[in-house]
């Protein structure tokens, strides 16, 4: 018998602006505390890191997801299961090597970014988003993976659509009898 | 009171929240006059009974208080040794009162690492490959139940055989660890949980756990 994802009643449905406007500015207060925009990319992937770990926990209780097999398994489960949990979005899947360890999750609409017209000017290679790259990667190193994620393309930046990029490391220490996806 | 304990155990194996909840049995209070009858000893810092086994009072039950004041492990709550204390005619007629005695939180914490390595030498001794570790103990008195998380957190929860739900109580202890451990931006990965939100809700589980028998969806 598949238990359903259980709901708290008072979070059924409720306005999104309010979290909108909490990460539009965080970024803006970010990018007046750094002039550089490497700075704030980085710090921005930091926090988001920190999200990720406590976020998957959340993720994993509620959403009787099994063990994964394989990292195409994992990223469709990030895809169709994750996003559409936090963000209400299903970015679909590719997959961009034959090694089958690179992947990317092309997102054609971003409710954080949805307000968001261009990046102003002298802060072009800012990346807006760069949260949810600290969160995927944070959430992955929970469950004992190592992973590189980046934003491939932005829209804000001139691209047509918005694609992050995951690129499962080889762990360099791997216990042969200790393997947990 | 058919949940007896719940454990936390972090990646590392170390205990990170315990509670316990069973009713505390088989304590038996007496009047003795001197000479005492029973046999007593130290060990473990702790006095405990050595042989005259009778009414009540085994062998291997520890001295929980002296005329109603709680002891102190080998010492009275006014700071003497128990033993000192008990061979001196003087003190008596004294009421002391013996019981099985309760794990400190040392041995508790040294339990749940012994547990940690035995659930990874679980996994291992499988034939099978990628086996998960231990998931039940069974004994005549309890059942061990051990959830292990994608994430490598464990939760065990000791209840009475007979109590059913247990699965779906892991997994909801696992719901409240996300929510009231997780989400206080105060509380730091792998430490000890001191979140009174999460003891609350826990100890609300636990009742309804042990009422229901089972969780419906939605709960």
């Amino acid at each position: 018998m598949s238990r359903p994802v259980p709901r708290r009643p008072e979070y059924q449905k409720i306005n999104k602006d309010l979290f909108v406007l909490t990460y539009g500015a965080l970024v803006a207060q970010l990018c007046k505390d750094y002039e550089k925009d490497e700075d704030v990319n980085k710090y921005l992937d930091k926090m988001g890191y920190g999200i990720g770990t406590r976020l998957v926990e959340d993720f994993l209780a509620r959403s009787c997801v099994r063990r994964c097999h394989s990292y195409s398994e994992i990223t469709d489960i990030i895809a169709q299961v994750a996003f559409k949990m936090y963000l209400g979005v299903t970015p679909s899947v590719t997959c961009n090597n034959a090694s089958r360890n690179e992947f990317s999750l092309i997102l054609d609409k971003n409710p954080l970014s949805e307000f968001v017209e261009e990046l102003p000017a002298g802060r072009s290679s800012l990346c807006y988003c760069n949260l949810l790259c600290g969160i995927i990667r944070g959430a992955l190193e929970m469950v004992h993976l190592a992973a590189d994620v980046t934003f491939l393309q932005d829209r804000l930046k001139g691209d047509s659509v918005t694609e992050i990029g995951i690129t499962f490391l080889k762990q360099p220490n791997e216990k042969k009898y200790r393997r947990r996806k | 009171m058919a949940i007896f304990s719940v454990y936390v155990v972090n990646k590392a194996g170390g205990l990170i929240y315990q509670h316990d909840s069973y009713a505390p049995r088989a304590e038996a209070e007496k009047t003795f006059s001197y000479p005492l009858d029973l046999l007593l000893k130290l060990h473990d810092e702790r006095v405990l009974v050595a042989f005259g086994q009778r009414d009540g009072i085994r062998v291997g039950h520890a001295v929980l208080a002296i005329n109603g004041v709680d002891v102190n492990g080998k010492y009275t709550a006014e700071g003497k040794e128990v033993l000192e204390y008990l061979s001196n005619p003087a003190n008596y007629p004294v009421s002391i009162r013996f019981g099985r005695p309760r794990l400190t939180s040392n041995e508790k914490l040294m339990l749940a690492s012994m547990f940690h390595s035995l659930f990874a030498i679980g996994s291992q001794l499988s034939p099978e490959q990628g086996s998960s570790g231990i998931e039940m103990l069974e004994t005549d008195t309890f059942k061990l139940h051990c959830f292990q998380t994608l994430t490598g957190i464990k939760f065990v929860v000791l209840a009475d055989p007979r109590q059913a739900g247990i699965d779906s109580l892991l997994r909801k202890i696992y719901e409240i660890y996300s929510d009231f451990a997780l989400k206080n931006p105060f509380y730091s990965l792998e430490m000890p949980i001191r979140c009174e939100l999460f003891d609350q809700n826990l100890k609300l589980a636990l009742e309804v756990a042990e009422k229901a028998g089972t969780f419906g969806p939605g709960s």
